[in-house]
């Protein structure tokens, strides 16, 4: 272990150790716990600039219940969840067909195929917005959640093939060599070996998708324009403009984005990292 | 039929397997960002027909003085992101203890990394706020008055890049974590016969173990750093007057408000080039991983 472990008997010393671990997390997530004492106050306590201080009266359940009843919230939050479910199903079925393939096929141009995988990931996305903004109009689904589907599925499936990829090539390779001495075709080796033993894989790279896709910004502002298909990241970003003195209301609902990713990640966090690190080639 | 499928089954059920994936990357993904390049020799409103015009997008682009602010954001943001990953790496070793409470702890610090990019921009907006946010309390308990550092043309990638940090940071962090956990014991174990300990340790035995995890850190980041869209946009709108803008947002400007689709595409055309560098080094390594493997 580097650094030397404290040792268990230095209770004094294990003591102040996490004092001053608390300390800097509490200066890391300020700006977290700022947001969260604004998303409790009420208007009048934000009209007087009483920021700091004691609240007057506690806002909580009027800001949240207003971000539901008095701003498209509630609509942008059934769209980002329409958007993100879909896309990481897709996602998964489509990855561990191809990175099943990738890690048990010797073919010509496999390096180059994965190659291919690994680089889109990196791509700005500025480098293809024009043509998947005009691909989604041909195809008639420009401005609806239908276009932020298929764009997430297919750029996700670039890093999740890479990861399916991996992982399956790290199985032990003699089960796939008994399946094919018993003449196993390719769908019964995907059925019966494949299928049981990438469960872990995909549950931790369900949770990365997941988040990837909740959180995307950039796309939600290119493909969507209209209310009824705006998912929560472009409709924040569009109360920001709204409420822009409201910052009770605004807190609340930033808060309310943030929920689902922070709750998946604190639930999971075990698949989360070893999904993060298994991956490693995600910004 | 029947019988050709049956000969070749073996080869034709992985075709069919990798066809999904592999056709709706190449078309969406690859195929468009290659459409780019041919858009940018073309001037183009994105509705009528696109006029040739060759490298004239990219005469204009090298000749608008907006491109060389936001070229030089764009290095601002390189260069102050490369504070991540030593940052991440001091995080990580403060919180490699086994005390009760540390995995907990742990979590926490990790949290920036799962925020939405917008909810940051937003969290870092309030922050910034001259009259009442968090840093106008900081600068309150010393007596002074914060400044406005959104609309202050020198302050403002500062502040934005300061933002994008916080979960670049965490990010870092959890690489160094994992890195930390696959330290071999024994060199670390003849490190400390050797007499080597605390900074020196550092960096002559677990540093250059850690090489791996600082390349992939570096390379992930600077590819952040020159991505960067998500908080110039919230938080900016690259402004004021440009200042705070970046290529990527540059391109999104011009395309969207401005139907500049050639000019636009030649903006991106430029970062992907400049990002290019980047990637090619970061897939040769890992390949270059792979065969030894």
């Amino acid at each position: 272990m580097y650094p030397r472990p404290i040792q268990e008997d230095a209770r004094g010393r294990r003591f102040a150790y996490m004092a001053i671990v608390w300390g800097i997390l509490i200066i890391w997530l300020a700006p977290m716990f700022a947001i969260m004492l604004t998303s409790v106050r009420t208007a009048s306590d934000i009209a007087a600039g009483n920021f700091w201080g004691v609240p007057t009266s506690i806002g909580l359940i009027a800001n949240y219940t207003d971000v539901f009843t008095q701003t498209p919230m509630a609509g942008f939050y059934l769209n980002s969840i329409l958007m993100t479910v879909p896309s990481v199903i897709m996602v998964l079925i489509l990855s561990t067909l191809a990175g099943f393939v990738l890690s048990r096929y010797r073919f010509r141009g496999n390096m180059l195929v994965f190659a291919i995988f690994i680089g889109g990931n990196f791509l700005p996305a500025q480098i293809m917005m024009i043509p998947v903004r005009n691909l989604m109009v041909a195809l008639g689904v420009y401005d609806s959640i239908f276009a932020l589907i298929i764009f997430h599925t297919a750029f996700q499936t670039g890093f999740a093939t890479l990861f399916m990829r991996n992982f399956i090539a790290a199985l032990p390779s003699e089960l796939f060599e008994a399946a094919r001495a018993e003449g196993a075709s390719p769908t019964q080796v995907l059925r019966h070996v494949v299928l049981p033993l990438v469960r872990p894989a995909l549950a931790a790279l369900a949770i990365l998708i997941f988040t990837f896709v909740w959180n995307d910004y950039f796309w939600a502002v290119v493909l969507t324009v209209s209310d009824t298909a705006k998912p929560v990241t472009a409709g924040l970003a569009q109360l920001r403009g709204q409420y822009y003195s409201a910052w009770n209301i605004l807190s609340a609902a930033t808060i309310v984005v943030a929920i689902p990713p922070v709750a998946l990640f604190y639930f999971m966090q075990r698949h989360f990292v070893a999904g993060l690190t298994m991956g490693a080639v995600k910004g | 039929m029947t019988d050709f499928w049956r000969r070749n089954r073996s080869w034709l059920w992985p075709v069919i397997f990798i066809l999904p994936a592999a056709v709706l990357f190449g078309v969406v993904i690859v195929w468009s960002s290659v459409q780019t390049l041919w858009i940018s020799l073309h001037s183009w409103d994105g509705m009528g027909p696109m006029k040739w015009v060759g490298l004239g997008n990219y005469v204009e682009l090298f000749q608008d003085p907006q491109f060389y602010v936001s070229l030089t954001n764009n290095v601002i943001w390189l260069v102050l992101f490369m504070l991540a990953p030593p940052i991440g790496l001091g995080i990580a070793l403060l919180v490699n203890q086994k005390i009760a409470g540390m995995r907990f702890a742990k979590s926490l610090f990790f949290t920036p990394l799962v925020l939405a990019s917008v909810a940051v921009g937003v969290v870092f907006t309030w922050v910034y706020t001259p009259q009442f946010g968090l840093l106008s309390l900081v600068y309150g308990a010393f007596g002074a008055a914060a400044p406005a550092v959104l609309s202050d043309p020198n302050a403002v990638t500062f502040a934005v890049v300061g933002a994008a940090l916080w979960p670049q940071i965490a990010f870092c962090m959890i690489l160094y974590l994992a890195g930390l956990n696959s330290l071999s014991e024994d060199l670390i174990g003849a490190g400390r016969v050797d007499g080597a300990r605390g900074w020196r340790m550092l960096v002559h035995v677990i540093l250059p173990q850690l090489k791996e995890v600082t390349f992939i850190a570096i390379a992930i980041t600077a590819i952040g750093a020159l991505r960067s869209f998500d908080l110039v946009s919230v938080m900016t709108q690259g402004g004021p007057f440009g200042s705070s803008s970046v290529l990527a947002y540059d391109m999104y400007r011009e395309s969207i408000f401005s139907y500049r689709f050639g000019y636009g595409a030649a903006i991106a055309a430029v970062l992907f080039i400049i990002m290019l560098f980047f990637i090619v080094w970061y897939i040769s390594r890992l390949i270059k991983a792979e065969r030894e493997a």
